[in-house]
């Protein structure tokens, strides 16, 4: 098992290996996606109080989950990176990043939406916005330390080291925003937890969720390639690779 | 253990020699801290009750950028001549130099600041009662800041240009500090008890104190790569 693992971690076999499961992702994504926004925009029932206007759930949910989901795998990539020196995981964790500020902004952008026609402003301070926003920042960060850095392998050891940070803080900045809110104002905060109980809005939640874990795993999939084509251009296989494709 | 305690007190001294060396500098970011506050009642008016409201947010946010523009000489003296290099190779862990180079940075960039606090207060009108809250959480808040902000310097020292980098590295992890430091400010102001935040501030100061340099420390080992 352990073997067969660090065999797939080299850059050649993984560069063989993804090729051949990207389209995978792409189609069942496709498929999940087309299915999951039929359902969620066509079968389930309109919100008793919210109207329609509660669908966008159905892409701001999974961005917001995704966008949490890929810091975490982006930290324990670093991590790898940082104990192991695979090149592998130094790659993933630089390409997840633009990746999950994408999610978050997604999320931000489909949340105000949503916001405008139900709480009558683009923007609220409500406790998790605020997270989401803080959340967002961080990646940035990470994204910026990544692009400051001139060696890609010192840049992902030190962006690593910044998402590790990230991670232990996370949990500290999400309390203790939620907390500020509560002390402020009220919950007049639509909770989530009311749409989602019925069936038929929980179904195409989760068809979107892992649509876009999907999709995520493809677009990974694809950026680490090519970063991992820049970083070898100078080793035998990648000259190879070219050399077929050319042909 | 006794030598390296032993070292961690030289490396604190020298530093501090070195400040009171240069203590030309020092007061800048007490400057700072005091243009900025004094910036905000031209900015909103001098209605006394407005600057009330706002004035704990203010002077902690003054402060939390203070602390984030005296941190880069942080390290950076010492990684332009080599001194880090050194102290890397020593035979006592970084970790623990790092702790003391970031003390010594406190007492010279963060004390200060409690100090001078009071008075801004005084400035924005806060009431009596709640000058006594602003300095318990400057003094518990503003060492989180230095540790935390260590982490920040130590991977951007190397680069020419780490400034911006490093605000946009440092400040949203600075946010739990300024929520619940403001927070305990206004609610000092108007008579809540406030030793939740106050602890709070304390279970962050420890967990920055026994974390941070861990990591600061090995980000140090990547800028010195």
């Amino acid at each position: 098992m352990w073997k067969w693992l660090i065999k797939l971690a080299s850059p050649q076999r993984f560069y063989e290996f993804s090729g051949k499961l990207i389209p995978w992702f792409n189609w069942s994504f496709l498929i999940l996606c087309v299915a999951g926004l039929y359902y969620g925009l066509i079968v389930a029932p309109m919100d008793y109080q919210q109207g329609d206007s509660y669908r966008i759930m159905f892409v701001h949910v999974p961005a917001a989950w995704m966008s949490m989901f890929i810091y975490i795998v982006m930290a324990i990539a670093g991590g790898v990176g940082l104990i192991w020196r695979t090149k592998l995981s130094e790659i993933i964790a630089a390409s997840s990043a633009p990746i999950g500020a994408s999610f978050a902004f997604l999320a931000l952008v489909t949340g105000s939406l949503w916001g405008k026609p139900m709480w009558g402003t683009w923007w609220i301070w409500d406790g998790r916005l605020t997270s989401e926003l803080i959340l967002f920042f961080l990646y940035i960060g990470v994204i910026a330390l990544n692009n400051a850095i001139e060696d890609p392998r010192n840049a992902a050891r030190a962006s690593a080291v910044l998402a590790l940070v990230g991670v232990v803080n996370i949990p500290i900045i999400h309390y203790s925003v939620e907390w500020w809110n509560t002390l402020h104002q009220g919950t007049t905060v639509m909770k989530m937890s009311g749409p989602s109980i019925h069936i038929d809005m929980l179904i195409p939640l989760l068809l979107m969720a892992v649509a876009f874990k999907l999709y995520y795993a493809a677009v990974l999939m694809m950026s680490a390639r090519t970063e991992l084509l820049e970083r070898e251009r100078n080793s035998s296989w990648v000259q190879e690779v070219i050399s077929t494709a050319r042909s | 253990m006794h030598e390296a305690l032993h070292a961690f007190w030289v490396l604190l001294k020298r530093d501090m020699t070195l400040a009171y060396r240069h203590r030309g500098e020092l007061a800048n970011p007490l400057l700072f801290f005091v243009i900025v506050v004094s910036l905000f009642p031209l900015g909103v008016g001098p209605d006394s009750k407005t600057l009330q409201v706002i004035g704990p947010g203010i002077i902690w946010v003054a402060a939390l950028l203070a602390a984030m523009l005296s941190l880069d000489s942080l390290f950076r003296s010492d990684y332009d001549d080599g001194a880090l290099e050194q102290l890397s190779l020593s035979p006592y862990p970084l970790s623990l130099m790092v702790l003391a180079k970031v003390f010594a940075h406190w007492l010279v960039t963060g004390l200060p600041l409690i100090l001078i606090a009071p008075i801004l207060g005084v400035v924005m009108f806060l009431p009596a009662e709640s000058t006594w809250t602003l300095i318990f959480t400057l003094a518990l808040g503003t060492p989180v800041l230095s540790l935390v902000g260590s982490i920040g310097v130590a991977l951007t020292v190397g680069l020419q240009r780490g400034g911006v980098l490093l605000s946009l590295l440092v400040l949203p992890l600075y946010i739990p500090v300024l929520i619940f430091a403001a927070n305990a400010v206004n609610n000092a102001a108007i008579g809540m008890d406030v030793s939740g935040q106050l602890f709070f501030l304390g279970a962050l100061l420890v967990l920055a104190l026994t974390l941070t340099p861990l990591a600061t420390a090995s980000a140090l080992r990547i800028s010195l790569n």
